[in-house]
């Protein structure tokens, strides 16, 4: 056999394989010209793995290196995720075949993908989360720049002290219609 | 548990007669054939008897055969040798797309040399089209080379069609005929071949024993030289124990070629009809009719070969495939390409090839452990999953 019995065993009995429908981070490796394909689904919870599946289409050494490296990974914060390389993965097999240690930087880079795809799903929903915030804040200035009193009338148009006012197409804030904008100074509006 | 060997293609186990008949060789008649002596002349007689028999098997004359060390040596041995002593011809050679390494890599190798090299394509069943090879003919060219048939898809190709240009074109033909000697009725008359290679350990003999029919009167350089031995044409002391069970090996093919054929085809022909019948997405491939008879190959959908391999030897059976995965130089069998095939359908290759004593329920053994097999790697299969969620749309 030109395999370990410890990639044998993966290979045989792979541990977490499957689909994550609602993952937090998911990551595609490889194609069918080389051979192999892999994709690891995480669940993140208080920046650790809390589960990881994954599914691989290859050879042996693709199914096994895909099934330890997830169960390498498992439980582990993604800072220690992250610093799973191909050799510690054909280490912890009992050593790899030199034409398959490919397959080893194909198990950590699809899970380093997925970490990476988290990431940046948070970034996302951070800056998408920031954005909302500020729009919140902007809403809640919304009252007459006059006499302060919540905006009135049909797409509150006016104040209580009856001022007609209109959003400033430069700065977007509220300000009096017909003069130059109270916020930025820009020509009268409207 | 069961042991199922499947994997003719690589390797055939040495009928017990062939072994019988090499075993006086190692010890008894041990002598070196360019001996004078006693002892060396019973070695050399030994040998032109196997010569005798190799040569029947393909209707050849015995001084027509030159014994080698493997398929890959005649292959190489013919490509090299017939290019280079007739260059006076041209320096352009034509072979097929579909060709084994041996014959694909010569060729690559001689256009360092200036020659020009012009592969011919097949059809989807890996089939060539002999005006295809008419058409790649140039006034220079110097040598075709077409396989007999196929290792890998089991496709027998039109040699003599092929053959029969050749000669009007007065351009040497050789075939690689590894996959085909001692397995299917080859007559180098009819086929109008100029060269042929065989070998051994694909009809029941040992391996490192191999030859190249080359006819009577064509010119070749020797890839050995320095001996005196197979005429001038390959230096080096014979391999006689080899040499003797490839006759003997001969000798039985062509006495139960046929009957052996009958039974691997009717075998094999039970497993093409029933592994696409349990599986889903399995395709045969190669020629349905114009196959070697104990050849079956076929791709499955969603799944890389080796895997199969390695889940199939658990379960005790032997097998081969064309994926990237099982190659060592991690590329996909080139003639699956050369077919149209996709990668991703071609990675999902697996070959079987029937022996003697396979039996039928052998074929019932495969049939019950594979679908399983199939079904938990599909289960692991991104492309599978792909393909469910595109399907349920």
């Amino acid at each position: 056999m030109i395999y370990t019995d410890k990639v044998m065993d993966h290979f045989q009995n792979p541990r977490n394989v499957g689909v994550i429908e609602d993952a937090d981070g998911v990551g595609k490796v490889g194609n069918p010209v080389c051979g192999d394909m892999m994709t690891f689904y995480i669940k993140v919870r208080d920046g650790r793995l809390a589960d990881i599946k994954f599914q691989t289409f290859g050879c042996g050494a693709a199914i096994a290196v895909s099934s330890i490296v997830s169960e390498m990974a498992m439980g582990k914060s993604l800072e220690e995720a992250m610093k799973i390389t191909n050799k510690i993965v054909a280490q912890e097999l009992g050593g790899l075949p030199k034409n398959k240690l490919h397959c080893s930087n194909l198990g950590a880079d699809a899970l380093h993908a997925a970490i990476e795809n988290y990431r940046g799903m948070q970034a996302a929903a951070r800056k998408a989360e920031e954005k909302r915030e500020k729009h919140l804040e902007a809403e809640e200035e919304c009252a007459c720049p006059y006499c302060e009193g919540p905006l009135e009338g049909v797409e509150n148009s006016f104040g209580k002290c009856r001022v007609d006012l209109v959003e400033c197409p430069k700065c977007g804030q509220i300000t009096k219609k017909g003069e130059a904008c109270l916020h930025c100074g820009a020509e009268a509006a409207g | 548990m069961n042991k199922v060997y499947l994997d003719r293609m690589a390797a055939t186990p040495v009928h017990p007669d062939v072994l019988a008949a090499m075993h006086p060789l190692f010890s008894e008649a041990f002598g070196n054939p360019q001996s004078l002596h006693r002892a060396g002349q019973e070695a050399a007689a030994a040998v032109e008897e196997a010569r005798e028999k190799v040569a029947a098997l393909i209707c050849a004359r015995s001084e027509e055969i030159v014994f080698t060390s493997c398929g890959s040596e005649s292959n190489s041995f013919a490509v090299k040798g017939l290019a280079l002593a007739n260059q006076s011809r041209g320096k352009h050679i034509v072979i097929s797309a579909v060709e084994h390494l041996s014959v694909l890599n010569s060729a690559r190798s001689l256009e360092k040399s200036g020659f020009r090299v012009t592969e011919v394509g097949v059809d989807g069943r890996g089939r060539l089209d002999p005006a295809d090879v008419e058409r790649a003919l140039a006034a220079d060219t110097v040598l075709v080379s077409v396989m007999t048939a196929n290792n890998e898809v089991g496709t027998i190709e039109p040699v003599a069609e092929i053959g029969r240009i050749c000669r009007s074109r007065n351009v040497l033909f050789h075939t690689d005929a590894v996959a085909a000697a001692g397995n299917i009725p080859l007559d180098v008359n009819a086929l109008g071949v100029d060269a042929l290679s065989m070998a051994a350990d694909q009809f029941y003999g040992p391996k490192g024993s191999a030859a190249l029919f080359l006819k009577k009167g064509t010119r070749i350089h020797p890839l050995i030289g320095g001996g005196i031995q197979e005429a001038g044409r390959r230096g080096g002391t014979e391999n006689v124990p080899g040499i003797v069970g490839m006759g003997k090996a001969a000798e039985i093919a062509a006495a139960e070629m046929a009957a052996r054929a009958e039974k691997a085809r009717f075998l094999r022909d039970y497993l093409v009809r029933s592994l696409p019948a349990r599986i889903d997405h399995v395709v045969l491939t190669g020629h349905p009719d114009a196959r070697l008879p104990h050849h079956a190959s076929f791709c499955v959908e969603f799944v890389e070969g080796e895997a199969m391999l390695l889940s199939l030897d658990f379960h005790g059976i032997s097998a081969s495939s064309g994926s990237a995965c099982t190659s060592r130089a991690l590329k996909v069998s080139h003639v699956l390409l050369a077919m149209g095939l996709d990668h991703a359908l071609a990675q999902g290759s697996l070959v079987f090839g029937l022996i003697d004593g396979t039996r039928r329920e052998d074929i019932d053994h495969l049939l019950a452990v594979f679908p399983p097999v199939v079904d938990k790697l599909r289960k692991m299969s991104p492309l599978y999953t792909e393909y469910l969620k595109e399907k349920g749309r």
